[in-house]
């Protein structure tokens, strides 16, 4: 039964992925591409050694927005404001890190503290709306989000968020943070233990920071009392209550998490590439975190799949430039392996309870 | 009972309002904010939202909670300008209103058949949406001839027809220039009745059909959705399905229905953003309007003309944002004084609680009005989310959404 079990849980995103590809090869059929080429010349790319290094580095900030996401799905919570929690924690990561002069290691934990305050402040205002005045999440942090986009346009406008704007800051970025505030990167680790490493490419040093996240998120979730009380909640808040779970307390916890996790997602476009705030920052991170979360399950490393699966058709579809096939086709790859993931999970679990409810009714039948 | 005094409450608004408007008439800037170029910006931006906020409430009173609508007008915008390439204006607005309708579609067939979550649903058509009209630009517009690229079409040809009113704004009346009695009284510069011309005419003069047809599209959907049979079931499935299920409804199908419309509003106020804005397609154009349209659905409490409200509301705060910001900063002042006669209203009445809270607020404004300069425009930008988020934190009584709405619905499963 649980074999059963198992293999329709690993069957939906198989499907999943089936489902994409297909949709895929008949968009690029129907648009005069062969599909067979072009997946063919994705993959090559994809697998070369400095494709798989962009990849490591591409996936880390989906990583830290897909957990920043699982915390609240696990709850029933859903905090879209994954998006504005980040840009504002970053602007704020930015604009300390470059006022500030420390030795380099306290230097980087000022930086990451920043971040993380920021970004659960920011979950925190939808955290006290939704217990003080019951608004539902959904509504705070999908308002929140364009309150913190007109907030960090305001102050990068205005030059405030870049400390004062003066001295090598111009009006739209930050200034840059100092050498000991940059993340180093893992290049010399990996040559030292004897890996061939890809002239010209740097392996950011946030990927170690998101294997630590992953590992203090299973264990937050999956092997601390809160972490149960939150799955409790999520499954059936009802009898959670009943047995003692504080709904409000909790609640107020799970967005705080959500929120710092999601001011780290700006950390590594922060402190390993452009090491300031400016109008071009990356944007759009939080919602594919939050597809990363919902491919990957709000598991530690179902989340970091999705995350690694996305950043390897972001990164492979650049050799498509070459071939002459628009490389937005991942774009739409990417949105049908979402909407038909959730789509499979959904029946998935709909097969899997009807069949535990056909086994109890067979089970009342003949004691 | 509610008659006569929400009747008072008006007169006190339209009051409080007027009188504030003439003293503003002493603050430099302010005279540009009763402008009929600002009113009729102030229309021209309403009307997506207005559109989208339509769609929204479709959608929701039907229980299907939609924050798809920003990709489903994304759809349209890009369809709406592609098909006003090829085949005029008019078809232009009906693939747009196709487009958004497609989205809806796939909205609908995951979240009423497939019973996915209703959220989780509206993220996926947002992210998919957005992909889609790259990857189309990509192959419509890659030889980039005409200005056209990944990131935008080249300029739409022709326009949609614009009306102005004979005698009142000085319309042509078959084919012969007729007076134009506001526009006199606006530049007779008198307060109030020129302020309040000048705000008539920017409603009356150069109003884009697309506009006219949206604010018939408000009383249509009243009637719609409160005086037939149609709308009775749409919204018994937003109340109550089960109900309606037992009592022979095709729930599934009311359902989707309702999405389908609700794309077709939101796509069709895409269409509005192509040909009432430069006239082509640009990514990013809709500016996360779905949104305001559903912040207008909130703020509007789930009715029509709620929903318009909210829309005229947010959409004068965009226009203002687009004037010059000695506008904007004679604004503060303007809700700072307003603020203040309301609280001293209240002060009279002896409603000490309300008082204190409004004259606080008054005070604050008018702070921040002597305190600052100019306010940047990307603030005032946020106004209809912080709007709408003190309107779901502050006046949660009076806000009353549909009892099933986001609930996925299976006929055999009773609550």
């Amino acid at each position: 039964m649980t074999i059963r079990r198992l293999a329709l849980r690993l069957l939906a995103p198989g499907v999943a992925l089936l489902a994409a590809f297909t949709v895929s090869s008949l968009v690029l059929a129907g648009t005069g591409h062969s599909p067979t080429d072009t997946w063919s010349a994705m993959g090559r790319f994809g697998v070369r050694p400095e494709s798989v290094v962009s990849v490591l580095n591409r996936a880390v900030p989906l990583y830290f927005a897909g957990l920043a996401a699982a915390a609240g799905f696990q709850m029933g919570l859903f905090n879209i404001g994954v998006e504005g929690q980040y840009r504002l924690a970053a602007l704020a990561a930015a604009a300390v890190g470059a006022a500030v002069s420390l030795p380099p290691v306290l230097h980087v934990t000022l930086v990451l503290l920043v971040a993380l305050a920021v970004g659960a402040a920011w979950a925190g205002v939808a955290a006290a709306l939704k217990v003080r005045r019951s608004v539902h999440e959904v509504l705070s942090t999908l308002m929140l989000n364009f309150v913190a986009t007109g907030l960090v346009a305001a102050l990068l406008a205005t030059g405030t968020g870049g400390a004062g704007g003066t001295a090598g800051g111009l009006a739209g970025e930050t200034k840059l943070i100092p050498l000991s505030g940059r993340m180093p990167a893992l290049n010399r680790l990996l040559e030292w233990i004897g890996l061939p490493f890809p002239i010209g490419s740097r392996l950011d040093g946030v990927l170690v920071l998101a294997v630590v996240a992953g590992f203090a998120y299973h264990l937050l979730i999956r092997r601390s009392c809160f972490g149960f009380e939150l799955r409790a909640l999520g499954v059936n808040p009802r009898a959670a209550r009943a047995g003692g779970v504080n709904p409000v307390g909790v609640t107020v916890r799970t967005l705080l998490v959500s929120g710092a996790l999601a001011g780290l997602v700006g950390i590594g476009p922060l402190l390993g590439n452009s090491y300031r705030y400016s109008i071009d920052f990356p944007t759009g991170l939080g919602f594919a975190g939050i597809a990363a979360a919902l491919v990957g399950r709000n598991h530690p490393l179902g989340v970091a799949l999705a995350s690694l699966l996305f950043a390897f058709l972001d990164r492979s579809a650049q050799i498509l430039d070459l071939t002459g096939v628009p490389r937005e086709i991942v774009l739409i790859m990417e949105g049908v392996i979402l909407l038909s993931s959730v789509v499979a999970y959904e029946v998935a679990s709909g097969l899997i309870e009807t069949r535990e409810a056909r086994l109890a009714a067979s089970i009342d039948e003949c004691p | 009972m509610s008659v006569t005094r929400a009747g008072k409450a008006h007169w006190r608004w339209i009051m409080t309002v007027l009188g504030v408007v003439s003293i503003a008439h002493l603050v430099p800037g302010a005279a540009g904010l009763t402008s009929s170029s600002t009113s009729s910006a102030a229309l021209r931006l309403s009307v997506p939202i207005l559109l989208a906020g339509l769609g929204g409430l479709f959608s929701e009173r039907a229980g299907i909670v939609n924050i798809g609508l920003e990709g489903m007008m994304i759809l349209g915008t890009w369809l709406a300008a592609w098909g006003g390439l090829h085949f005029g204006p008019w078809w232009g607005v009906v693939l747009g209103i196709a487009g958004g309708a497609l989205g809806g579609l796939v909205h609908a067939t995951v979240t009423v058949r497939l019973r996915v979550d209703h959220i989780v649903s509206g993220v996926a058509v947002n992210l998919l949406a957005a992909g889609v009209v790259r990857f189309l630009s990509a192959i419509a517009y890659e030889d980039g001839s005409a200005g056209g690229g990944i990131t935008q079409s080249p300029r739409v040809p022709g326009a949609i027809g614009k009306l102005t009113l004979p005698f009142l704004a000085g319309g042509k009346l078959f084919g012969r220039p007729s007076a134009d009695l506001l526009g006199w009284l606006e530049r007779t510069g008198i307060p109030v009745v020129g302020d309040g011309a000048g705000v008539l005419r920017g409603l009356v003069s150069g109003v884009s059909w697309l506009a006219v047809i949206a604010v018939g599209l408000v009383p249509l959907s009243a009637y719609l959705l409160w005086r037939t049979s149609f709308g009775l079931r749409l919204r018994f499935g937003g109340e109550h399905p089960w109900a309606a299920h037992s009592l022979g409804v095709d729930v599934y199908r009311v359902k989707t229905g309702a999405v389908l419309i609700s794309g077709a509003l939101a796509g069709m106020g895409g269409a509005v953003l192509v040909f009432e804005g430069a006239g082509i397609y640009r990514e990013g154009q809709t500016g996360g309007r779905g949104f305001i349209g559903l912040a207008a659905l909130i703020f509007g409490n789930w009715r029509p003309a709620g929903v318009a409200l909210g829309a005229v509301l947010f959409g004068a705060a965009n226009a203002l944002a687009l004037r010059d910001e000695r506008a904007v900063h004679a604004l503060l002042l303007l809700v700072g004084l307003a603020l203040a006669l309301l609280g001293a209203g209240a002060l009279i009445r002896r409603q000490a609680g309300r008082a204190a809270g409004t004259l606080v607020a008054a005070a604050g404004f008018l702070l921040c009005f002597a305190a600052t300069d100019t306010i940047p425009r990307q603030l005032l930008s946020t106004l209809p989310y912080v709007v709408t988020l003190a309107v779901l934190a502050f006046a949660p009584r009076r806000l009353r959404p549909p009892a099933y709405n986001g609930v996925a619905f299976r006929p055999a499963q009773l609550e």
